[in-house]
């Protein structure tokens, strides 16, 4: 009885492993495609892989979206955490409620919403201020960290919250500056979160492309965009390609990290013991 | 050196580490969000006025093909919030029983797809479902009929139940192995079959998860402007229309039918949030 | 100026939201002296404990760290550290990091560093815990870090948040006795602040009694126990009888309708006071031997002695007696002159009353151990 409903929940799970990750097995076996069709399978050739060293466009996309990840999530990070501590702080209630429920409007408003509402700002903007193009790096830019924002606070405030709220006042107590006191005992405090903020303000720039889709000009594309424009077409398997490796490179480093965290798992139970 | 001391609290830098934040919000968020409000509403002579939901609905042709748009967007964003439901209840229930090292397998495997970029997964469905396509190819090996499969709505269901699943079987997950089993115990031990503990213990308590899994899924299902267009043949949802409307651009229309939906997914959780009490799980991936 | 003052509060007050906190404070510590802020939750002593500390600048009055004003000076360069309430131990650093770290912030050379980090864990009996970490250990060794850490940098005065409040019954007393041999060990001011008046009884030298934001009384143990200043004083300290009573003249007092002869003057003719009268100052006698005689209504046996309630012509009355008798019994009450405390009229005489709604558990529920969360923030 428990072996076969251990027996079907593995199936079960198997399928659904199966579903999510069947793009992801096409896209691999046709990234190897001899010809340039992703539909039909001519023969297993490594050439769109190179097409790959070839493309400055693609090249170039990365490369933006690179800088923009780092830029954004180290900006909304150091914002983000700021104003967690600030939160944290607050002690009138509806201003600390209001804040929360505007954090919370980009988690809840539709990312087209976001990305058009973000668009008009920066039209209205530019016309305000006599600018020529409103759109580009910069509006990009702004974009990212806002919507990066929200999950930076909501990453790091929990944390604030489980430490104890004397700290910072202990080591004030013990000499430090009030500067020093955030960076010596509060932020080692909190640390986890605001990594793990950074990762996810990090990836969630690196893959978003609706919100860009509206906010970016002509001079700064990002890989998400570029894919956007080959799809347009009818794709050739460079993009699947493109695509493969950037699926190891995120299978490595999950892989990796959740290694990472079975180790120090491990540990920590060792250390109870 | 008797200067007049300042009588503020020495540790109070609340409002120097709250302003930044509130500024940047009050001109990236909230303003934008204004601005929508302001182009949906500016009439000819820059005034309040209704003109443009008027020229969008004004014909008996208009009324039918926005009432099918947003009809449309409605139903498969619906659709495919109950399929993630029903995929991903059992697996999160699943999971949660399963050993530890287990559990975090399946994370990572859940999460990888969350990862990649969402375009070109949708666009390899292409590959599978398309009349020469993997599907297809495997029928006629096998000598059976080759089926319609791409530009129908049941592929665009399909890629908003593919791209959005794992954000169904996180909130629930998380719920649910947080569970504390002593629940299911006392339960079991106050006469309840494995059927009632499931039904009467295990799903009113995942409720918060699914309540927000519900709302991972449906509104970016019920906005989506990619998936329709790549899955559907013609984009006919209503992300399509907002999105094509941007690049005319028509501003003015745009923003209406994006405050339409705004009020639609605005009542769509309203109504959820009347259902489950006003209980809300939160996650956070 | 009196000699050998530390810390000299004067005329301090803080509102918090226009809710008076502290009004109107004045209060001097001699150095190495063991003084205790003793009140209930939300007197005012842990804020005027962080207006020491620097964590807090008061809305009015000056804070004078020998003889030099040290308003807006920040908590890092005064002399003074705090051992907080629930300790405040830097989860990411091990035990000897944890006491290290105001030194390395001092820049002292390693080798000293870590002479003295030994020395401060021998002091508070942690050695050999050195590379544990905080997480790892218990409540009352986290108290000892918390201790060693505070003391390491030898701070002219340490300022105490409940330190012990967290800890169990048992923990605690060994705990209090231990605070007492360091104190003395090393003669450093302390200032205490604690809402247990058992321990503040056994610890300090003085005791400063709040309420609502203002000194009640400051005194030696012995002082504020026999000679509580008001009501509250002595409701709050130990157990008391407290009654209306009538000064009909220099050491003459009518309370409970008879007259006694009492050791206080100085008192207005006929001027209205409150009596106070230990239940352990009583003595039971013969029914029409005492001055005063009534019916038991309870009788509980308490390990040392037995607690009676006894009923004098409607007033309830505690009795503390280490001879048997049973509930129902009529007993005479004798009261000694030098037992009998009369003080002046205060803002709390009519809110203390008799024993009639007296009850173990009553007693408890009104002495929490651990105070609420959030007191006086």
């Amino acid at each position: 009885m428990k072996k076969q409903k251990g027996a079907f929940s593995a199936i079960y799970s198997a399928l659904i492993l199966l579903f999510l990750y069947a793009p992801m097995g096409v896209m691999v076996w046709f990234s190897f495609n001899a010809s340039n069709s992703t539909a039909t399978f001519a023969g297993f050739s490594l050439r769109w892989y190179g097409a790959l060293l070839e493309n400055p466009d693609a090249q170039n996309a990365l490369r933006n979206t690179l800088v923009l990840a780092l830029l954004a999530a180290s900006v909304s990070v150091a914002l983000g955490t700021a104003a967690a501590l600030g939160i944290d702080r607050l002690r009138k209630h509806w201003v600390r409620a209001l804040l929360l429920h505007i954090t919370n409007l980009p988690l809840m408003n539709p990312e087209i919403v976001t990305g058009i509402s973000m668009m008009l700002l920066f039209v209205f903007g530019a016309k305000l201020l006599h600018l020529d193009s409103p759109l580009g790096f910069g509006s990009l830019l702004i974009a990212h960290i806002t919507f990066c924002l929200p999950y930076v606070i909501l990453s790091v405030l929990p944390k604030l919250r489980q430490t104890d709220p004397h700290l910072a006042e202990a080591a004030q107590d013990l000499g430090c500056s009030r500067m020093q006191a955030f960076f010596k005992v509060v932020l080692p405090a909190i640390s986890t979160g605001v990594v793990s903020a950074f990762l996810m303000a990090f990836t969630i720039s690196l893959d978003d492309f609706v919100i860009s889709n509206f906010t970016n000009g002509p001079s700064f594309q990002t890989l998400p965009l570029y894919i956007y424009s080959m799809t347009k077409k009818r794709v050739k398997p460079d993009m699947y390609a493109l695509s493969s490796l950037i699926f190891v490179a995120i299978f490595v480093l999950l892989l990796l990290s959740n290694w990472a965290q079975a180790r120090a798992e491990k540990r920590a139970t060792k250390k109870e013991g | 050196m008797n200067q007049p001391k300042k009588r503020e609290r020495i540790n109070d830098a609340t409002p120097a580490l709250n302003a930044p934040y509130l500024l940047w919000s009050l001109l990236f968020i909230v303003a934008p969000l204004a601005m929508v409000a302001v182009y949906a509403f500016l009439g000819q002579n820059n005034t309040f006025s209704l003109d443009v939901f008027r020229s969008l609905f004004a014909t008996a042709d208009g009324r039918r093909m926005w009432g099918k748009v947003f009809g449309d967007s409605l139903l498969y964003a619906l659709a495919a919030t109950v399929i993630c439901l029903g995929l991903a209840f059992p697996l999160a229930h699943f999971m949660a029983a399963g050993r530890a090292r287990a559990q975090r397998t399946m994370m990572m495997l859940i999460m990888v797809p969350m990862w990649m970029n969402f375009l070109i997964c949708t666009y390899s469905w292409r590959t599978i479902l398309e009349t020469h396509g993997v599907i297809n190819s495997f029928l006629s090996w096998l000598r059976l009929p080759g089926l319609k499969l791409l530009n129908t709505p049941g592929a665009v269901v399909l890629g908003m139940v593919y791209n959005y699943l794992p954000f169904m079987i996180l909130p629930v997950y998380s719920v649910m192995s947080k569970l504390n089993p002593s629940l299911v115990e006392a339960a079991q031990d106050l006469g309840a079959n494995r059927r009632a503990v499931l039904f009467r213990v295990t799903v009113p308590l995942s409720l918060p998860g699914v309540v927000s899994g519900i709302i991972m899924v449906f509104v970016p299902s019920v906005s989506t402007f990619y998936i329709s267009q790549k899955l559907g043949g013609k984009g006919s949802l209503i992300g399509d229309a907002i999105e094509a409307q941007f690049m005319v651009p028509d501003y003015g229309k745009g923003a209406a039918l994006s405050l339409i939906l705004m009020a639609i997914i605005l009542v769509c959780m309203m109504a959820m949030r009347r259902f489950s009490d006003g209980e809300e799980g939160s996650f956070i991936a | 100026m009196e000699k050998d003052i530390v810390i000299d509060l004067k005329n301090v007050s803080v509102a918090f939201d226009g809710e008076p906190v502290l009004k109107d404070l004045n209060l001097y510590i001699r150095n190495r002296e063991f003084i205790t802020l003793l009140g209930p939750s939300g007197c005012g002593k842990t804020t005027t404990l962080r207006i020491i500390a620097g964590f807090l600048e008061p809305d009015g009055g000056d804070v004078v760290f020998d003889g030099k004003s040290c308003l807006g000076l920040p908590p890092h360069k005064r002399p003074v550290n705090t051992i907080f309430q629930r300790y405040a131990l830097f989860p990411h650093l091990n035990v000897a990091k944890n006491v290290a770290f105001g030194l390395k912030l001092m820049r002292l050379p390693k080798d000293e560093i870590e002479a003295r980090v030994a020395e401060m864990l021998r002091l508070v009996s942690l050695k050999g815990f050195e590379r544990r970490t905080v997480a790892s250990l218990s409540g009352g060794q986290q108290q000892r870090v918390a201790i060693a850490r505070a003391l390491a940098i030898k701070p002219r005065v340490l300022l105490l948040d409940e330190p012990l409040g967290a800890l169990d019954l048992k923990l605690r007393k060994d705990m209090q006795m231990e605070l007492k041999n360091i104190q003395q060990q090393l003669g450093i001011t302390f200032i205490y602040v604690t809402h247990d008046q058992e321990e503040a009884l056994s610890m300090s030298d003085t005791i400063v009694v709040m309420d609502d934001g203002e000194i009640q009384q400051i005194g030696t143990p012995k002082d504020v126990y026999d000679e509580p200043k008001n009501a509250f004083v002595a409701d709050f300290i130990g157990e008391s009888n407290i009654l209306d009573g009538v000064m009909l003249g220099d050491y003459l007092v009518r309370f409970a309708g008879m007259t006694f002869r009492c050791v206080d003057k100085g008192f207005e003719r006929n001027e209205k006071v409150d009596v106070v009268v230990r239940p352990e100052d009583i003595v039971i006698v013969a029914p029409g031997a005492g001055v005063l005689q009534g019916v038991i209504t309870s009788a509980t046996f308490k390990g040392v002695h037995y607690e009676y309630i006894v009923d004098v012509q409607g007033f309830k009355w505690l009795i503390q007696s280490t001879e048997l008798h049973k509930a129902e019994d009529l007993i005479g009450l004798h009261i000694k002159p030098d037992e009998i405390h009369v003080m002046k009229k205060s803002k709390y005489s009519d809110e203390v009353g008799d024993y009639s709604s007296y009850s173990d558990e009553f007693d408890e529920l009104s002495n929490p151990n651990v105070e609420e969360d959030g007191e006086e923030e």
